[in-house]
């Protein structure tokens, strides 16, 4: 009784010694244990009226933060590999140097100065937000995307081609598949970016973890930047973690042999 | 089953293959072999237009090979190379299955395919069918790679200098492995290679091209025994030229039978080539000879080597 006890402690210590199952503990304490450390905050900044930021849930906070980077990086996505697919193609190989151009541009542009630029056109809220953030992660992306195509060797393009793929066969079943661990490291380094940078589009009034972080620094409130700053950090490790653990599975055949 | 007639290749103004006219048999074991540059892998690649030929015209089973769409056409064709390239990303057995799954095989049609092959390749179907391609060496990654140019039963298996990149030893098992598939699956096979030693054991017709043409086309024998020009000379190699003459011949040919010597035997099946080595380090002048059964059949002479050579 007792053995299968010890079991099961050290199954479950076990289980806290997966970094991606800690982070994701830790995230998901802040996220609604927030309210919990409040006599915490209180102690540490004794001369604040208010330690804890309770305009908004941490919930609805971290919920809409997740949107707005997981809708723009999805934009992102989608853009970038088709632009990468489209450069590494024999009818798109002359665009690839103004697409590497344009995209490299898109990143140069501090994101605050596309959410200045966006706001007269799109007005306050989201929609300038979302469009910043997915201009901005589309390089990593795209670059990946092409390096990822390219590193897919000579002979097995040429085996591909000859034994009697369809163009689309090739890149469906050939390129894709052997670019995504490549591709995806690009996705990783863009939606990481990402969710620091989605915290600076609450100054153009979109709902984010930002939010406690832009009231904090504007009321004196270190207790509020301190909270948002721990959840965005916590999401940002977990989010981490768990592309890793995704690009492990990608390239499962570079290590298996079952 | 292919015939080149007049055909031409050019890129800019440099002509890689001109009015070249050639027709290889069915079942025929057809080796290109030439210097670099002497344009025997665009020849090859032209087959299964991987390269498009500008002038003449090339027929596969009587039609002109642009009359077929290239994927088709490829998929007819199995097709083998140096680099092997196989689908890393794909067990071995996933690769072998490569032709078979585009051309809508069923699943069982395939696995029984894939067992068949990997035994025909001498690899273990139950130990090697599950691995991913790294895991494998050299040699053993070109016999899959052979087996997935076989799998969907091609009527020619078209391969580049597919043992250049293979240790000697390894080489010579693959090439004994490719004498034993082309004899059991009849398969018309072209082969490029610029081992001329490649060429004379595999090749049941040898085409030597020079600047894009043709400088001779035969058996290894004729070849051997009747160069057409200094180039073909040259390129076969004047010092070892005795020694391919060897190597075309088993001792079968030329023993001597029912005679009886001493010593450890033969087999008739062996080059003379063979003989002459084994001669040549014990230092005696005759080998007794074993036929395919073991049993004794008769005896080499050193001097039944050169008799009746040109």
């Amino acid at each position: 009784m007792s053995g299968t006890m010890n079991a099961g402690a050290r199954r479950g210590i076990g289980l806290l010694a997966d970094p991606l199952i800690l982070s994701g503990l830790v995230l998901a304490g802040l996220v609604f244990g927030m309210p919990l450390l409040k006599p915490v905050f209180a102690a540490l900044f004794p001369g604040l009226d208010r330690p804890l930021y309770e305009q908004d849930s941490f919930l609805n906070l971290t919920i809409a933060h997740v949107v707005l980077v997981g809708a723009s990086s999805a934009i992102s996505l989608v853009i970038g590999v088709l632009a990468g697919v489209f450069v590494t193609r024999r009818a798109g190989r002359e665009f690839r140097p103004l697409v590497e151009t344009i995209v490299a541009t898109g990143q140069t542009f501090p994101p605050v100065a596309v959410l200045a630029v966006a706001v007269p056109l799109l007005g306050f809220g989201a929609a300038p937000a979302l469009i910043a953030l997915a201009i901005y992660g589309l390089l990593p992306i795209t670059e990946a995307v092409v390096a990822g195509i390219e590193s897919v060797p000579v002979g097995v393009r040429e085996a591909a081609r000859g034994i009697g793929m369809s163009a689309r066969g090739r890149l469906l079943h050939v390129e894709l598949p052997l670019a995504a661990p490549v591709a995806l490291a690009g996705v990783r380094t863009s939606v990481i970016i990402n969710i620091g940078t989605a915290a600076i589009a609450s100054t153009v009034g979109a709902k984010t973890l930002g939010l406690p972080i832009i009231v904090g620094l504007s009321g004196f409130n270190t207790a509020y930047v301190l909270q948002g700053a721990l959840v965005v950090g916590a999401l940002a490790v977990f989010t981490d973690l768990a592309f890793e653990r995704l690009g492990r599975r990608l390239d499962r055949w570079k290590r298996d042999s079952a | 089953m292919i015939q080149f007639e007049h055909v031409g290749k050019r890129y800019g103004t440099s002509e890689v293959v001109s009015d070249l006219s050639l027709s290889i048999k069915a079942g025929e074991f057809c080796v290109l072999i030439g210097p670099s540059g002497s344009g025997k892998t665009t020849t090859l690649r032209m087959i299964n237009r991987l390269i498009e030929h500008d002038s003449g015209r090339i027929l596969f089973d009587g039609a002109e090979i642009r009359s077929f769409a290239p994927e088709a056409l490829r998929r007819r064709m199995g097709y083998a190379i140096q680099s092997i390239g196989l689908f890393p990303h794909w067990t071995v057995e996933e690769n072998i299955a490569a032709v078979p799954k585009l051309l809508g095989w069923s699943k069982a049609k395939i696995r029984d395919r894939v067992t068949e092959l990997l035994g025909l390749v001498g690899l273990d179907a139950t130990t090697y069918r599950g691995r991913y391609p790294q895991h494998l060496s050299g040699g053993q990654q070109q016999r899959v790679g052979v087996a997935r140019a076989l799998a969907a039963e091609p009527q020619v298996l078209l391969m580049d200098e597919p043992f250049g990149a293979l240790d000697p030893v390894t080489r010579d098992a693959l090439q004994a492995e490719m004498l034993r598939v082309h004899a059991a699956s009849g398969t018309t096979i072209v082969l490029v290679t610029h081992d001329m030693d490649e060429a004379i054991r595999l090749g049941s017709r040898i085409v030597i091209l020079d600047q894009g043409r043709i400088a001779q086309a035969g058996s290894p024998r004729e070849i051997l025994t009747r160069p057409a020009s200094d180039f073909v000379a040259d390129f076969i190699g004047r010092d070892e030229m005795g020694l391919r003459l060897l190597s075309i011949e088993t001792v079968g040919e030329r023993m001597r039978p029912g005679e009886e010597a001493a010593g450890e035997p033969i087999a008739a099946s062996a080059t003379l080539r063979h003989a002459l080595s084994l001669l040549v380090s014990r230092a005696a002048d005759r080998l007794p000879v074993t036929g395919a059964d073991g049993a004794p059949a008769g005896v080499i002479h050193l001097a039944d080597l050169t008799v009746g050579r040109p």
